[in-house]
């Protein structure tokens, strides 16, 4: 190949955006400008509530002080424990669905586009639909209580998994499936051999991470009625009793805090 | 291989096209793939493969010479013609039948095409995922004689110390060997090598096309090198087949080819004249 000069004599001019790249800047950033204007306008602040809100939190912290902690081991503790099964059993099982679902959307695994579509459109529903409505639905059908919650997070929880999943199997590598392929691999193998260890990572970070959002998700399906900790929450609100609310929130807190830095911990070591 | 053998060889190549004798392990015949409508990548390709020795297949990149061999174990499906392995139509195979004659051909790749997560040596027990059933494959149950066939090609290969480490540790020419070892781990009939020095340094090159040689001649297995470097193609083929468009323009031995060959199948050199 020749090597050619062809810098101008005035010098190199660079600049980062074309005239019609920087109108369209400015157009996206004004759109920007009036949607909050719009939205402000729209959530209508009554402004006598604004003006005492600070004397009504510190009304409402001074009635919390002290929390009842002697609340803690008769009623929260075990709300608690049934609000982390609920977390971890609905991720499980989320999970259990979410697998086939995310395979069928991967198109490196199904390469036809109904099947890949159709998948994406269950992905898609599953996360439309937020956890509180999802329990209010399955309160209907199973009843109040720690099952409804469990399914309620599973059915919220695959569209995350299964969308976050299929990502990752799409982008592993396709040269040792290649290879596996000419050895002459059966599809479960190459499933086993030639995909998982590439997933494995992603796939636990997922399912880790799942979880820690499920733990703060389940803490609040009690308000309407599908088991743990909410319950609790919901039933001392109702009868004002800022100080066992009080410990429950600082107990969901605690909880919250915990998963996170246990999440993290396992994370690390994964990668 | 001695050059009685050798000279015995040669002359199976030459047998008339169209017949597929008893020495020959694969025939390519009319073999075509074109992955657009009436663009032909390679066309009308026929070439009979004798059952040892090393072929080289040279040619400039984007000439078909990856797509050619690809057609051979349908990683890439032909559009018409025949591969015949030992009399097999490898074009009408499916499921079952088609795995079980990949399983017969091994293949070594540019990128090494390791399962980067696991261990050097599973990644060697993948060479007979085509063999073992799918239990032991999930339990990581191989059979004891697949096992120790794997540490036997590992210190072969020159990496017993390796075994445990993961495949994302190592070196290129590490992986390669590793490359060539899960593909004798096959047993194969055969054994394709796509650009399997591309992505090594000079030195390492000569050292990994020494080791393929090597092990094939140890075990009688002919390979099939696609390369697009002609000096080692001719330091380690039997025979070299040039490519260019897509079809053959040279068969024969590497002394055969001149410089007017290589003009053909690669151009006009600007610094001109061929080194090797």
């Amino acid at each position: 190949m020749s090597v050619t000069t062809n810098s101008p004599p005035s010098g190199p001019n660079w600049q980062r955006f074309t005239p019609a790249q920087r109108l369209a800047r400015y157009a996206v950033y004004l759109v920007a400008v009036m949607a909050l204007v719009w939205s402000v306008r729209n959530v209508s602040i009554i402004p006598e509530f604004l003006y005492d809100a600070h004397n009504q939190m510190a009304d409402l912290l001074t009635r919390m002080w002290p929390p009842d902690l002697s609340y803690y081991p008769t009623t929260v503790h075990g709300a608690l424990i049934e609000t982390l099964h609920i977390a971890t059993l609905g991720t499980i099982l989320s999970i259990v669905m979410a697998v086939p679902i995310g395979l069928m959307a991967a198109r490196n695994i199904v390469p036809f586009r109904v099947v890949n579509e159709f998948a994406k459109l269950i992905l898609v529903a599953s996360r439309s639909v937020n956890s509180l409505v999802w329990a209010l639905l399955f309160v209907a059908i199973f009843g109040p209580g720690a099952l409804a919650g469990t399914i309620a997070i599973a059915f919220r929880s695959i569209g995350f998994v299964g969308k976050l999943f299929a990502e990752a199997v799409e982008e592993a590598s396709p040269g040792p499936v290649e290879a596996l392929t000419a050895a002459g691999a059966s599809w479960p193998a190459l499933l086993l051999k030639g995909y998982w260890p590439q997933v494995q990572p992603a796939f636990w970070s997922i399912a880790l991470f799942r979880w820690d959002i499920n733990v703060r998700e389940s803490a609040v399906l009690g308000l309407v009625g599908a088991g743990g900790i909410g319950l609790v929450l919901d039933t001392a609100m109702n009868f004002f009793q800022w100080t066992r609310v009080a410990t429950i929130l600082l107990a969901i807190f605690t909880v919250v805090v915990l998963a996170e830095i246990l999440v993290t911990q396992i994370r690390k070591r994964l990668i | 291989m001695s050059v009685a053998e050798d000279q015995t060889s040669r002359s199976a190549e030459r047998a008339p096209a169209g017949k597929v004798t008893r020495d020959n392990v694969l025939s390519l015949r009319g073999l075509t793939k074109a992955y657009e409508r009436g663009k032909p990548v390679i066309s009308d390709i026929s070439l009979d493969f004798p059952a040892r020795g090393v072929v080289a297949i040279i040619g400039p990149s984007g000439t078909g010479k990856s797509t050619l061999i690809r057609c051979i174990n349908r990683l890439v499906e032909p559009t018409s013609g025949q591969v015949l392995l030992g009399g097999t139509d490898l074009t009408k195979l499916r499921g079952a039948g088609l795995r079980a004659a990949r399983r017969e051909i091994g293949m070594v790749f540019q990128e090494y095409n390791l399962v980067e997560r696991l261990s050097v040596i599973e990644n060697l027990l993948c060479g007979r995922l085509g063999y073992v059933p799918l239990w032991r494959v999930w339990m990581r149950r191989y059979p004891d004689e697949d096992i120790a066939h794997a540490f036997a090609l590992l210190e072969r290969v020159g990496l017993a110390d390796f075994a445990t480490r993961r495949a994302d540790a190592l070196s290129g020419g590490q992986r390669q060997r590793v490359g060539i070892a899960r593909a004798v781990m096959q047993s194969p009939r055969l054994l394709l090598a796509d650009e399997p020095t591309s992505s090594l340094d000079p030195r390492t090159s000569v050292e990994i096309m020494e080791l393929m040689r090597d092990m094939a001649a140890e075990r009688d297995i002919p390979v099939i090198i696609n390369i697009h470097d002609v000096a080692l193609a001719r330091r380690f083929a039997s025979r070299i087949v040039g490519m260019s468009g897509g079809s053959v323009v040279y068969d024969g031995p590497p002394e055969g080819l001149n410089d007017d060959h290589l003009t053909q199948i690669y151009g006009r050199s600007e610094t001109g004249g061929w080194i090797g």
